[in-house]
């Protein structure tokens, strides 16, 4: 996506919402402008924090589950016995929607920040993990072969071969979670917890009726989603230039 | 430099591939392994690289029985196994990064490997085989030749005595291959190689192989040897000898043993 684009598109998309409040002229839809003053007056005053609260809260489990999930899914890919003794498992878990495990998280995890991350990381893992080992299934024999011919044993097959290969896996499995991850972190913050912009949009929306600042929450949040997305695709760019030969 | 005595080797619950199977190379000696396909020519090189262990017998290389895979046994396989994200001067120096991944440790890397001049060694080979201008393209983007000198400096940087390939030529186009295939011959005359190429090419066996090693279908017990002492002579490949071994070599292939 060029910039101009995207500029055009996030234009196009004001001007539609700033129609629509002024058909529905109603306090439950402000208009951009409206919404675009109250978000710097409330970042001052809070929203800031929330942000950055929400942001660490995913950055973390992103870390987290890259660092678990990669390393696994490569030692699954590579290992036919291991694969077949967690592979099954792996298949039952995966489609569950990871969301209806909060209750049972808040439960075990309590209050603060475990239970938000572990909830993030899991979706996230589950997503790395079948990814990569897909992946590290796949790599050419040949090229496994010859890299053990130049004398490459496991650590360095790790290293040279197996690695690399699965850094586009992992950043296709982020940039098709983030946003679920988002959305998670979302639900998750409505429980237990008096930061993050979950709380922060539902304690504006439902508590205060303070319309305005629930959609400056939500340009926040939706600024988190898109902030990851573009992150993770401008990673891809420069740590796999090769996928993007022409 | 090699020495197959009684060597058997089997696949599961198939044919044994070698039974009773002795074989002997010379040291920087040329060999053609040409056969069908399913006659067993990439498992023999597979076994003589240590990437399969015989099911009995012995693969002696350099007088020492073969475990595993030997630092000084460089491997070329069809499709060269470059790694597609790395550029032609990242693979060209990957196994000499390996050997310093692991240090001198006598199993991975000879004892006595310099490890600190490496990057002159990977420009040593990359100018040596023309690759220098095309340092940072990507095997994607790299030609058939290419691809394939990447894969011969690679292995070559790593001061190999004994170089195993696998139908190294068979996806190039006619003229380059038989550019590559000159050079290649000259290259081991001068790193004084003992060099092992599979091919299922009647005439790549004939041009190349001083000797040539005959394998049938499974199992192989003897090894039928022909020698061809004119290959890699550039005028060999339009005399009337080199047309009758190829000749004979196709009456060969074609009888069933």
């Amino acid at each position: 996506m060029k910039k101009r684009e995207l500029i055009l598109g996030i234009m196009g998309l004001t001007i539609i919402w700033q129609v629509t409040a002024l058909v529905v002229d109603s306090p439950i839809l402000p208009g951009p402008i409206e919404v675009g003053n109250v978000f710097v007056s409330e970042l001052t005053t809070g929203l800031a924090i929330h942000f950055l609260v929400s942001l660490w809260r995913v950055l973390i489990s992103v870390v987290l589950a890259v660092v678990v999930a990669a390393p696994l899914g490569i030692i699954l890919g590579q290992s036919k016995r291991l694969d077949h003794i967690i592979s099954p498992i792996v298949y039952v878990l995966y489609p569950i929607p990871k969301i209806v495990f909060l209750p049972i998280i808040l439960l075990f995890l309590g209050i603060g920040d475990v239970p938000k991350i572990f909830i993030i990381f899991l979706i996230l893992f589950f997503q790395i993990l079948v990814l990569v080992r897909d992946n590290a299934r796949n790599i050419d024999t040949k090229t496994i072969l010859s890299v053990k011919s130049l004398g490459a044993g496991r650590r360095a097959l790790f290293r040279y071969v197996y690695l690399p290969a699965s850094l586009p896996a992992i950043l296709t499995a982020l940039r098709q979670s983030v946003g679920t991850a988002v959305a998670v972190l979302y639900i998750a913050e409505l429980f237990a917890t008096q930061r993050g912009l979950g709380y922060y949009i539902y304690l504006n929306g439902n508590t205060l009726f303070n319309y305005p600042a629930m959609y400056a929450g939500v340009v926040a949040m939706s600024l988190l989603g898109l902030g990851m997305y573009f992150t993770v695709d401008w990673l891809e760019k420069r740590v796999c230039p090769w996928q993007y030969l022409s | 430099m090699i020495t197959l005595t009684d060597l058997a080797f089997s696949y599961p619950q198939s044919t044994p591939v070698f039974q009773d199977f002795r074989w002997h190379v010379a040291q920087e000696e040329t060999w053609a392994v040409l056969g069908p396909s399913g006659c067993g020519k990439s498992t023999l090189l597979y076994l003589l690289a240590g990437l399969l262990q015989p099911s009995s017998g012995q693969v002696l290389i350099a007088g020492k029985a073969q475990s595993g895979s030997r630092p000084k046994t460089g491997l070329i396989l069809q499709d060269y196994g470059l790694l597609p994200w790395a550029t032609a001067r990242k693979n060209v120096i990957l196994g000499l990064d390996i050997r310093r991944f692991y240090g001198p440790d006598g199993k991975h890397t000879p004892d006595d490997f310099d490890v600190d001049t490496h990057e002159k060694r990977a420009d040593y080979w990359m100018n040596r085989l023309g690759l220098t201008a095309h340092s940072n393209k990507y095997p994607a983007q790299m030609s058939g030749g290419q691809r394939q000198r990447v894969a011969v400096a690679r292995t070559l940087a790593l001061d190999p005595d004994l170089l195993l390939m696998d139908e190294p030529f068979s996806s190039l186009d006619a003229p380059t291959r038989s550019r590559l295939q000159d050079q290649t011959f000259e290259l081991s005359q001068e790193q004084q190689l003992t060099m092992i190429i599979v091919t299922h090419s009647i005439e790549e066996a004939v041009i190349m192989g001083e000797k040539i090693l005959l394998l049938g279908q499974p199992p192989n017990r003897l090894a039928h040897i022909y020698d061809n002492p004119q290959a890699n002579n550039r005028r060999y490949k339009e005399s009337a000898a080199f047309f009758a071994l190829c000749h004979l070599l196709r009456q060969e292939m074609e009888t069933p043993t």
